[in-house]
């Protein structure tokens, strides 16, 4: 816990308490603890059915956990009414794993129904605005004309990240960005993620199971195991625990090809 | 010398204080909160004869941009503009997108914009629109002249006449899955021909049942009013049987069915070719035609003259019932005079169009399953179309049925 103490200074976002999620009998979550601080990139990690993108729905509202608190921005995600959520939605957004968009609209008009809930905006500004997000997480600008059904799941998951910016909020809630993406589109996708996260100031919450993200751009990792967050720490503090399944998932075989990745990569930019 | 001010435009932001301390160093500038808590903007803009100055201050942020982008537009575009950002509490993409845009207007008309006191927030993340900025490619101008309205409706003609082509060619593909099934009965899906017709025959009796029943209570109710002026109350009974037996339990039933059935087929098919299970279903070797199709088809075709039949039981039921209470007929009575008085020829003129009926709504619900895209909204409209087509080809066939029969003297 010495690195609370390290933190101890920084504003805290997101804090949970005592979460416990269930469905039926089924437990997911109990006890759980977890905090994120203002401008963090936080990668969640877990086994299948760990309850990953429970915690992340419970933390943007979208599940009623059975106990518990969820505090996000000095709000109180489970007992905040419909309007207080209204206006906290605009503080933060969630990138669906294929996106979520609306199927009946085109990616501009997409990325345009958050900003519709501004008063007064002008739609000529609100259309521009909408090109300037999609230009800013690397579609050409003609995919704003198209449908989701006519983009590919890269680019799908783009338009989704850009509709989740849409409002400039200040956390974002990643569901796996890159699973099912080829490596390259991948790395790409990191380093958009890094690079928005910087400029923006963004606080990133991030699900994934891709070690190669997990290197890349977390600035912690949080790992959800015996139905709470087992440990939290940067990579380097990840590969000294000693619980067991933490250790297959930092030091397996694939854990050991993307940390060789990101030395190699290291060593090629301090060249 | 000119001063604009940008005026409050929500009223929820009435009640907080104007400024907000935790977020009051630049570094965190812009990411606070857009839709509440803000100070309007104030953009004050001093014009010498060599440049401009533009003194901005408060949150520039979403809420604020239009009227921003407003102001910027009002300046002058021959000179040099300095905007001085050291006032400006909050910073949002779309103030770097006005600023971006603003710069981009006084380089094309070879002047530049100069950027003091912005924080290293604002800086950074202008630089990253800046960057960003889409380089927008307009859209082809459609003219809408003669021409294209012509070109309109026929365009409109030929989807008709595709959409007429391709249903034929639905019941040609039904046809020939089902004689393929008749050839090679260890292929047909039996299971589920007697799944369908549970769904569409057993589970639509009740429905079904109490239409016709109320038709014949109305049929009675209305027919004896009219038949008491000429004292010819005991024709009641041959409105009753002919009009229920010859048109109207069938055709009902028909369109309760098509309203039912049609729509099923429609959403259940549609799902799966959203889902890419009909896409699976190909790959795996498993053909649409024969494994959705078929039966659902043919359960239409075997149930829908068992509805109509029942509707037709039901219709005299309810017509024999008005006719005892409203005109005193009794049952006997009613019965002799049924049995009498109509022909035979009137139930099978009723119950040859049941089949006919059943293929239409069967083929018109597989097809616009099968014309679903990929999005939830072309599944809303296929499934109402596939009504609304199935109920008006129904009624459209009852015609044409009715007009032969008229020229055969059946």
């Amino acid at each position: 816990m010495a690195k609370d103490i390290n933190q101890a200074d920084r504003e805290v976002v997101i804090s949970i308490r005592g979460l416990r999620n269930q469905f039926g009998t089924q437990v997911v979550h109990d006890n759980l603890d977890l905090d994120i601080y203002r401008g963090e990139i936080v990668g969640i990690v877990g086994g299948s059915g760990t309850g990953k993108s429970v915690l992340l729905r419970t933390i943007a509202g979208l599940n009623r956990p059975a106990a518990g608190s969820v505090d996000v921005l000095g709000i109180d995600v489970l007992s905040a009414d419909q309007d207080d959520m209204v206006d906290a939605g605009a503080n933060w957004g969630v990138m669906f794993q294929d996106g979520a968009l609306f199927s009946s609209l085109t990616v501009r008009e997409n990325v345009e129904v958050p900003m519709r809930t501004v008063d007064g905006l002008d739609p000529k500004i609100r259309r521009a605005l909408a090109d300037l997000k999609i230009s800013m997480v690397g579609l050409p600008y003609f995919a704003g004309d198209k449908f989701p059904s006519e983009l590919s799941g890269g680019m799908r998951k783009r338009a989704g990240l850009a509709r989740a910016l849409a409002l400039d909020p200040q956390i974002v809630f990643l569901d796996e960005p890159t699973a099912g993406l080829d490596p390259i589109g991948a790395a790409d996708f990191d380093q958009l993620i890094l690079g928005l996260s910087r400029s923006l100031g963004l606080t990133v919450f991030l699900v994934t199971h891709d070690l190669d993200t997990l290197h890349a751009i977390c600035d912690r990792i949080a790992v959800l195991a015996e139905k709470r967050v087992l440990v939290t720490g940067t990579m380097q503090e990840m590969l000294k625990v000693d619980h067991p399944w933490v250790h297959d998932y930092f030091h397996g075989v694939r854990a050991r090809a993307a940390l060789d990745t990101k030395t190699a990569a290291d060593v090629a930019t301090k060249d | 010398m000119k001063r604009g001010t940008v005026t409050r435009k929500s009223s929820q932001d009435n009640n907080h204080p104007p400024f907000d301390c935790r977020f009051s160093r630049p570094y965190e500038l812009h990411i606070v909160p857009l839709m509440t808590e803000t100070v309007p903007s104030d953009i004050e803009i001093t014009s010498t004869d060599a440049a401009v100055t533009m003194t901005l201050r408060g949150a520039m942020t979403l809420p604020y941009v239009t009227q921003i982008v407003a102001e910027f537009d009002t300046l002058p575009m021959d000179r040099t503009v300095r905007a001085d950002l050291s006032g400006v509490t909050r910073f949002d993409t779309s103030a770097a997108w006005a600023i971006a845009s603003l710069r981009t207007r006084l380089e094309t008309a070879g002047q530049h914009l100069e950027i003091q006191g912005a924080g290293i927030g604002p800086e950074s993340l202008l630089k990253s629109v800046t960057d960003a900025m889409p380089v927008i490619t307009p859209a082809p101008v459609v003219a809408g002249g003669l021409i294209e309205w012509v070109a309109a409706i026929g365009s409109s003609m030929v989807d008709a006449v595709t959409f007429v082509l391709e249903l034929i060619g639905y019941f040609g593909l039904f046809l020939s899955r089902l004689v393929r099934a008749i050839r090679h009965p260890k292929e047909f899906r039996l299971t589920a021909l007697v799944h369908h017709c549970q769904e569409v025959g057993f589970k639509a009796v009740p429905i079904v049942a109490l239409m016709a029943f109320l038709i014949g209570v109305v049929l009675a109710f209305q027919g004896s009013t009219q038949l008491k002026q000429f004292g010819a109350e005991v024709f009641v009974v041959d409105l009753i049987a002919v009009s229920i037996l010859r048109e109207l339990g069938i055709l009902l039933t028909s369109i309760i069915v098509a309203g039912r059935t049609a729509s099923a087929f429609t959403a259940a098919i549609g799902s799966m070719k959203m889902r890419e299970e009909i896409d699976a279903m190909r790959s795996l070797g498993l053909d649409p035609a024969a494994t959705l199709f078929v039966p659902r088809i043919l359960a239409l075709v075997l149930m829908l003259p068992i509805l109509g039949l029942i509707a037709n039981v039901m219709g005299l039921f309810g017509g024999a019932l008005m006719a005892w209470i409203d005109l005193g007929i009794s049952p006997a009575m009613f019965m002799t005079r049924l049995v009498n008085g109509t022909d035979v020829s009137h139930l099978a003129a009723g119950m040859i169009k049941a089949p006919v009926f059943a293929l239409i709504i069967g083929v018109v619900g597989c097809h616009a399953g099968m014309q679903v895209q990929s999005n939830a909204e072309s599944l809303g409209r296929m499934t109402s179309s596939s009504v609304v087509v199935a109920i008006f080809a129904v009624i459209m066939a009852d015609a044409v049925f009715s007009i032969f029969f008229a020229q055969i003297g059946f």
